[in-house]
């Protein structure tokens, strides 16, 4: 998370862009490990509605997170598979759950601004910024505050 | 100095290692020393312990601790010769290796030894030698003529009863030579002669120099096995363990793989593969393994500390060290040990005072053992103490909110002891600077429990106490039984699981429900049951019939409960993955797995579910206890069926005479000429009221289903009550028609229903339809018991089996009826009654030739397989529970056609 405050003029962050329900998200490629088609998930009951539940990704257990519920948006309802955007957090494996994987992104960091103070308080938690795009809004996606879940400090 | 150090980093490292071990070592063994301070042997340990440490120091270039090393050396050079052994000179020694100990802990951290001075323990040190030469030269002197005597040894008293005759070597003097004869530049192997000894000591800093290189070489047999270890680093043992559960997990992948297709030409290397992985999983596990006495070795100096605290004389007595578990189970267990064992000695043992007072001996004994069971391994903490103070547990419990002060009368001595596991519990009155801070048996609970163990507390007051922590051997691979709850896979591990019931209805384990709450009855015990899926919050909403199921039968502590599944698979090793801190909250799960098939299942943590069962357990407890109860005095506890019918006065009924509870929908109870019927199980059930029992006018009617050989009749109650364990005593026969009798159940008068009067009700025949079998003959019995209760019970049963049973109330009338010529084709004998018993009965018969032939039934409320072998062997034909009229009808009925054939 170094590169948020190196904001140096001709700085690029690389972002692997997603779609979770219509709104692009960006996140750091420096944090993504892999994307992946999510198989064989396995609900764990009593979790927080976030937790999806949890896979084996080459030996390895990922907890899943659904993005949607995290967001706080609306569950989908297209049948369509999520995919996964792999990334660690202290040693430990996590998968978001997104709608779509799209284009790996070069963005200079110049052009990030920051969250506008209307944003979704949920989303404004999460969000390290917005880069205006010719088409759309890419809300730059916090991969240390998305995994700041409730049930940490449970667990603590 | 600080750049040498940095070119010997690893050097150091080893060094403070060794070193560490070392000092350990050295503790425990000057607390053995100075209980046998002759004990040469032990002595030379040390001795060579310390002077090791003082070599490596100075060649390390390390002047504060060789310094101090030296200082320490001296003293006990001179214990080795011949300087008496004083505690407070030992407790010197200690507070050096202390100092050491600190020293080498600043070392370790910044690389150098630190600044200071130790001239304070120096100086004792060194104050304490010179003392101890004046004592010797004092005690040298006079005694001129004892000098050849010393010449056979200084250690001459303690090896053998006698002195030694001139010419002859101690024991240990022999093996000192032994020892010390590989070493070249030693001291001859001839027993050191008091002038040379004398001599050594003087110049002590000299030859300790000139002995340094021969030293390591002295230690001859720890030296060999010191050749044949090395030291690994944990990291790379974790590493290797880490490797080695892919391993198994892609040997588990690939069975798996091969399970489903047949005649794979994969199998038979596979299945090597698959030895070879087992074996090598052993082999890694193996190398974690670490005797348990690494985690007791600090406990004698300990306790030999609190001992001089406290001003009590304690005896630390350690068995079963060398037994072997996973090192990161050691991790976990050493520090709540060490706590309870400071318990033991704070709170437990009393002063000397006290214990002569009460009796005992004033030295107070700590026993620590340790040994295997099953996956298992058990640590016991005793003490011969004054055991806990149940009413100070009780009024601390009721202080601190953990149990209402109405329900705490309820709670057995063992419940009430378990207290003292709860959060901020200390009885102590006073806090010591040992213990009795109220921070200490939860966390040791915590901590065992994290490790999937169990603690347990027995104690007697004035007797002592016994504290038992049961802990698996590993942490990492456990056996597991994979089973299935609404459609999702869990892993329980194989730890906890006691045994797996497949309940339906109609046999002899079935679900039944007493209100809500779902139980099984096991053998005569009643099992709390609870649905895995409802538990998880995972209810499919599919109705899981509710009587039949798969129940794994779950122990925790001391806690027995079944967990309701949808299925059962098998069980697989499988490797436990620490869970997510996502999920860590969830107290329902200890870790999750990878299985052979890939997915990832959640492993059940039993203490979770133990704790779920929340104020249900404790009820179960206390049944549970009643039970351990009755089987160690010997008293006959039933299990009655408590209910309200017509008056507020309770009633109750033996359970084992109930076939079932039900509640049946008001709605679906008809008329039928006269009487009220309801469709139950295909069949018409006739339903009788009770006296004053009204049928509702709507909703769910409690009705006690008794049912035999095929026909059943309901009894109309108002309310289900409990079910409760007691020693039925009817005190007040009854007149009335229905009723036993009177007895006291759970502090209230409870009438006792007489089953036999209602059953008639229902169908008139009920008695007597069987008399019109065929065979026209109805068979006689005898049935013996000393219960009036009984008798009264099983009379109408047999009876409706189509029995004619004769009752007697001892085994001294039936054997006078039996002299008297009367022929039965079977008896029934209770087994405990007064006087004559039930096995001396059978004896007496067989011992008659004319009644020798006789089939003769045991009917007894504890059925144990010593109990049944006893009853074999004194001739009976069967032996059967008193409440299992199924049982006892079959096994009449078989040791009668027996007759008949024979006839």
């Amino acid at each position: 998370m170094s590169k948020q405050n190196d904001l140096a003029e001709d700085q690029i962050t690389e972002y692997v862009t997603t779609i979770i329900d219509g709104q692009l998200f960006g996140l750091p490629i420096s944090r993504v490990q892999d994307v992946f088609m999510p198989a064989r998930l396995t609900r764990v009951p009593l979790a927080s509605p976030e937790v999806a539940g949890v896979l084996n990704l080459r030996g390895r257990i990922v907890t899943a997170i659904d993005m949607r519920a995290r967001l706080g948006l609306a569950r989908r309802d297209d049948g369509r598979p999520p995919m996964a955007v792999g990334v660690e957090l202290r040693g430990e494996s996590y998968g978001l759950l997104i709608d779509t994987v799209g284009e790996v992104l070069k963005l200079p960091d110049a052009g990030r601004e920051a969250n506008p103070i209307n944003l979704d308080p949920r989303l404004a938690k999460m969000a390290a910024g917005i880069h205006r795009l010719d088409s759309q809004l890419l809300v730059i996606l916090d991969v240390d505050r998305v995994l700041e879940m409730g049930s940490d400090a449970m667990a603590a | 100095m600080r750049k040498g150090l940095w070119f010997m980093d690893d050097l150091l490292r080893e060094f403070l290692t060794e070193t560490n071990e070392s000092l350990d070592l050295v503790d425990v063994q000057l607390v053995r020393f100075e209980q046998e301070p002759n004990n040469a042997k032990i002595l030379d340990n040390i001795f060579r312990l310390v002077h090791t440490i003082k070599g490596t120091c100075g060649f390390l270039g390390l002047p504060r601790l060789e310094a101090l090393a030296h200082a320490a050396e001296t003293l006990m050079g001179k214990f080795r010769d011949g300087m008496t052994v004083t505690g407070e000179a030992v407790t010197l020694i200690l507070f050096s290796i202390d100092r050491i100990k600190e020293i080498l802990d600043q070392l370790e951290r910044t690389e150098a030894e630190p600044e200071g001075a130790d001239a304070d323990l120096i100086d004792q040190l060194q104050k304490m030698v010179e003392q101890g030469m004046r004592a010797m030269a004092d005690a040298a002197a006079p005694p001129e003529p004892a000098v050849p005597q010393l010449t056979e040894g200084t250690l001459v008293l303690q090896v053998l009863e006698r002195p030694l005759r001139p010419g002859e070597v101690s024991l240990d003097d022999l093996e000192r030579a032994f020892r010390e004869t590989p070493g070249p530049e030693q001291a001859p192997p001839a027993p050191p002669t008091p002038p040379a000894s004398i001599v050594k000591a003087k110049p002590a800093a000299k030859p300790a120099q000139s002995r340094k290189f021969a030293e390591p070489e002295a230690g001859g047999d720890h030296d060999k096995v010191a050749n044949q270890s090395i030291r690994v680093h944990v990291d790379t043992l974790e590493h290797l363990m880490t490797m080695v559960s892919e391993l198994v997990l892609t040997r588990n992948q690939l069975l798996e793989i091969v399970r489903r297709h047949e005649d794979s030409e994969f199998k038979v290397p596979l299945q090597r593969l698959s030895n070879v992985t087992a074996e090598l999983q052993e082999g890694v596990m193996k190398t974690r393994m670490q005797p348990i006495g690494n985690a007791w070795q600090k406990l004698p100096r300990i306790v030999r500390d609190l001992s001089g605290e406290l001003g009590k004389q304690i005896e630390l007595e350690m068995h079963g060290a060398d037994t072997e578990l996973d090192r990161q189970v050691l991790d976990l267990i050493k520090d709540p040990l060490t706590h309870m064992v400071r318990n033991s000695a704070d709170h437990g043992l009393e002063t000397p005072a006290e214990r002569a007072a009460a009796g005992k001996p004033e030295q107070g004994t700590i026993r620590l053992s340790a040994y295997h069971e099953g996956g298992h391994i058990l640590i016991c903490i005793a003490d011969d103490g004054r055991g806990l103070n149940t009413e100070a547990i009780k009024a601390k419990a009721i202080s601190n909110g953990v149990v209402a002060e109405a329900d705490v009368e309820k709670l057995t001595e063992a419940q009430i002891h378990k207290f003292i596991f709860a959060p901020g519990f200390s009885t102590a009155a006073k806090v010591t600077n040992v213990s009795g801070r109220g921070v200490g048996m939860d966390v040791v609970r915590t901590n065992i429990d994290q490790i999937g163990g169990t603690i347990d507390v027995k104690s007697v007051m004035g007797e002592g106490s016994s504290f038992t922590i049961k802990i698996p051997l590993t942490l990492a691979i456990v056996s597991a039984l994979i089973v299935e709850a609404a459609g999702d896979r869990f892993a329980i591990p194989q730890l906890s699981v006691v045994e797996l019931v497949r309940a339906r209805a109609n046999s002899e384990y079935r679900i039944e429900r007493i209100k809500d709450t779902p139980v099984l009855r096991l053998r005569n015990k009643l099992l709390p049951l609870l649905h895995l899926k409802k538990l998880l919050g995972i209810d499919d909403g599919r109705a899981s019939d509710p009587e039949n199921g798969f129940i794994v039968v779950t122990q925790v502590g001391s806690q027995t409960f079944g967990i309701v599944v949808d299925g059962v698979f098998h069980t697989e090793e499988i490797v436990v993955k620490p869970m997510s801190t996502k999920l860590r909250h969830i107290a329902m799960f200890s870790g999750n797995t990878i299985l052979g098939d890939g997915s990832v299942i959640m492993i059940i943590d039993p203490n979770g579910i133990a704790q779920a069962l929340g104020s249900l357990a404790t009820q179960q407890d206390l049944v549970d206890e009643n039970e351990a109860m009755r089987a160690a005095s010997g008293e006959q506890m039933t299990s009655l069926l408590v209910f309200r019918a017509g008056s507020a006065q309770p009633k109750a009924v033996p359970l084992a005479l109930v076939t079932r509870l039900e509640e049946i929908d008001v709605d679906k109870i008809e008329r039928s000429s006269g009487r009220h019927m309801v469709q139950y199980r295909d069949q018409l059930m006739p339903l009788v009221e009770m006296d004053g029992v009204a049928l509702r006018s709507s909703g769910a009617q409690p009705i006690l289903v008794f049912a035999d050989d095929g026909r059943a009749m309901g009894l109309v109650v108002d309310e289900i009550v409990d079910i409760v364990e007691e020693r039925l005593n009817i005190e007040v026969a009854s007149s009335r028609d229905g009723v036993l009798g009177s007895a006291v159940i759970k502090g209230s008068a409870t009438e006792v229903i007489d089953v036999g009067h209602f059953l008639p009700m229902a169908f008139a025949d009920w008695f007597h339809r069987k008399e019109a079998m065929p065979s026209m003959h109805a068979q006689s019995v005898l049935l013996i018991d000393d219960s009036p209760f009984f008798r009264n019970m099983l009379g109408p049963v047999l009876k409706a089996a189509g029995y004619r049973p004769t009752v007697t109330a001892s085994a001294q009338e039936a054997l006078g009826i039996l002299r008297s010529g009367q022929q039965f084709d079977a008896i029934l004998t209770d087994i405990e009654m007064p006087e004559m018993n039930g096995f001396e009965f059978a004896e007496a018969l067989r011992a008659d030739t004319r009644m020798a032939d006789m089939p003769i039934i045991a009917l007894s409320s504890t059925i144990s397989p010593a109990a049944i072998e006893r009853g074999r062997q004194a001739g009976f034909y069967d032996y059967v529970a008193k409440f299992d009229r199924p049982g006892l009808i079959a096994a009449l009925k078989e040791q009668t056609a027996e007759l008949h054939q024979a006839a």
